[in-house]
């Protein structure tokens, strides 16, 4: 690329407002999480004490801690698989509709812009145990649903309004994927006399396989983060910590409970997780580079 | 080209139809139940059905503070506009500057500038919660735009974009400019600026709704009703007075905070998938 080489200013004027706002916003706030990790600070906040890695045992050993780190992972799983496997379903019919397609796209991927606040309050109102349309449907089938007293029950509401609102997201990313794949290909594979079901997990399942992937990593990362709101709208974590996820607990422990060491050790063991999860979507978004 | 069954056809029109019915189901609900009173919906018959009261619940939440909310929905609405305008047309200032700088110039230091922008694609701003507080705290920004908007527009998303868009543009456009005499700011404002409109467009609405959505944020950053937004009120009126919340109040506020974002993609829906599918790969 031809650059501009004269001029020595011009260009540091030009980053000058992402860099300030980036030092202000991003490495400071990230720089005091893992400095105050090593501290202890005192009940009136005026003195602390280094006290080395022994907020990181501490949040390591701690049994609530350990149940966040469960439920955040059977939550993610949970929202991947069930977010993907329905997404993958209505974009693979969506993709065979010779006419019509645009119009299913668009009352598939409406969901995307809900805020996941409002998809919680949305499934809460379904489910509210007095007046809601499906715990009454269940209630005549004899099961008492309340999310307030049953924690499987809470964990799976949260699952459902994240599924719903994350599906519309991995339906764009797998429509693109579809459409993208060679109709010769299929259309050989038909001539050979393989039927949809044979063509679909032999030749567009595998070449889906980066999609597949990105979205594995992209769903994990709106299941750690994004749902915060969907979990504080319908179950606040409760009941019993049964929905605490690692990044409710951050902020029960460092906003509610004013626990900033141990808070600030939670946050950096999360962004060593999300780091390594990145890391190893780059060196898959390396390969697919490659190969294409 | 394809090697279709016509029954195959009809049963792929059927799945997706149901398919699009069951994601609209929840917000069909709302909305019709929004038209209840409570008592109404509280007597066993499901409220498929538009109920009495129209757009009485409206009328009255955009107009009078409601539950805990100590503001009428319209000043929430104007707020969540705010930070959501701000966040957009912010993060695209400061992106596609920062990425010319780092794509159209060489100067010592360049690419320590993209990895120190380009780091901030990792960690969304929930993690680090706490210490951000503490800083916007520190510089007297709580309860006012600017702590609403900053931290959110700290990241490198935008400025990735731009810069894989510049990269994929031919140099001989800059030796051209260069050649007729145009210096970098003629270069950016009539070349650059004009060709990089459709990215634009793709990221101002993603960051539009992002900027809407956002929940945990505003939560702490606007204790002020005054700078409160429309989607971190929304769990105010969920609380239960006498056993069930008010939920005739609840379903119309819900159906006002996702009414403008959804409008958004539809109407934008071309630039809305570009936009996502080229900011995420």
């Amino acid at each position: 690329m031809a650059t501009f080489q004269r001029h020595r200013a011009f260009p540091w004027l030009l980053l000058l407002p992402q860099l300030a706002i980036v030092a202000i916003f991003f490495f400071w706030p990230a720089f005091q999480a893992l400095r105050r990790s090593f501290y202890v600070q005192d009940a009136f906040g005026l003195g602390e004490r280094f006290v080395g890695l022994s907020n990181y045992v501490a949040v390591l050993t701690s049994a609530l801690w350990q149940q966040a780190l469960v439920n955040t992972l059977l939550f993610s799983a949970s929202v991947a698989l069930g977010a993907m496997s329905i997404a993958l379903l209505l974009a693979t019919l969506a993709d065979r509709v010779l006419r019509g397609a645009k119009g299913y796209r668009t009352l598939l991927i409406w969901p995307y812009a809900v805020a996941p606040a409002a998809a919680g309050v949305l499934w809460l109102f379904l489910f509210d145990p007095s007046l809601g349309i499906i715990s009454r449907a269940l209630g005549s089938l004899g099961i008492h649903w309340n999310q307030r007293l049953n924690g499987g029950q809470a964990m799976l509401l949260v699952i459902i309004a994240s599924v719903w609102q994350q599906m519309s997201y991995n339906f764009i990313f797998f429509l693109a994927g579809l459409q993208s794949i060679p109709a010769s290909l299929l259309e050989s594979a038909a001539i050979d006399g393989a039927g949809p079901w044979r063509r679909f997990w032999t030749i567009t399942f595998p070449l889906l396989s980066p999609t597949t992937f990105f979205l594995l990593v992209m769903n994990t990362i709106y299941a750690f983060f994004e749902t915060f709101g969907t979990i504080d709208t319908t179950t606040g974590g409760g009941p019993n910590n049964a929905t605490t996820t690692l990044v409710y607990k951050i902020y029960q422990d460092g906003i509610v409970g004013l626990d900033l060491g141990g808070s600030s050790a939670q946050s950096v063991i999360l962004m060593v997780l999300v780091g390594l999860l990145t890391l190893i979507q780059f060196r898959y978004v390396e390969r697919r580079v490659q190969y294409y | 080209m394809r090697y279709r069954r016509p029954g195959l056809d009809v049963a792929t029109h059927v799945i997706l139809i149901i398919g699009a019915l069951i994601f609209m189901l929840p917000v069909l609900l709302a909305l019709m139940a929004s038209t209840h009173t409570l008592p109404s919906l509280l007597s066993g018959g499901l409220a498929l059905l538009p109920g009495s009261e129209g757009l009485d619940h409206y009328i009255q939440l955009l107009t009078q503070p409601a539950g805990g909310v100590a503001v009428p929905t319209w000043r929430l609405m104007l707020n969540s506009l705010i930070m959501a305008l701000g966040i957009a047309v912010g993060k695209l200032t400061i992106s596609i500057i920062a990425a010319y700088a780092i794509v159209f110039f060489r100067f010592r230091f360049r690419m320590l500038c993209f990895w120190l922008i380009f780091v901030t694609l990792m960690l969304p701003v929930e993690v680090r919660i706490v210490p951000t507080y503490g800083v916007v705290a520190d510089l007297g920004l709580l309860n006012s735009y600017p702590g609403l908007i900053l931290p959110l527009i700290a990241s490198a998303t935008a400025t990735f974009l731009f810069r894989q868009f510049f990269l994929t543009l031919p140099p001989e456009l800059l030796e051209a400019a260069r050649l007729d005499g145009a210096g970098p700011w003629r270069f950016f404002r009539d070349i650059l600026l004009p060709l990089s409109k459709t990215n634009m467009a793709a990221l101002f609405v993603i960051m539009f709704i992002y900027g809407w959505n956002q929940y945990l944020w505003p939560l702490l950053a606007a204790s002020d009703a005054d700078y409160a937004t429309l989607v971190m009120s929304l769990r105010r009126l969920t609380i239960a007075q006498d056993g069930v919340p008010p939920w005739q109040l609840a379903t119309t506020m819900t159906v006002l905070a996702l009414l403008p974002p959804v409008a958004v993609i539809v109407l934008m829906q071309r630039w809305f998938v570009k936009g996502l599918v080229d900011s995420e790969k």
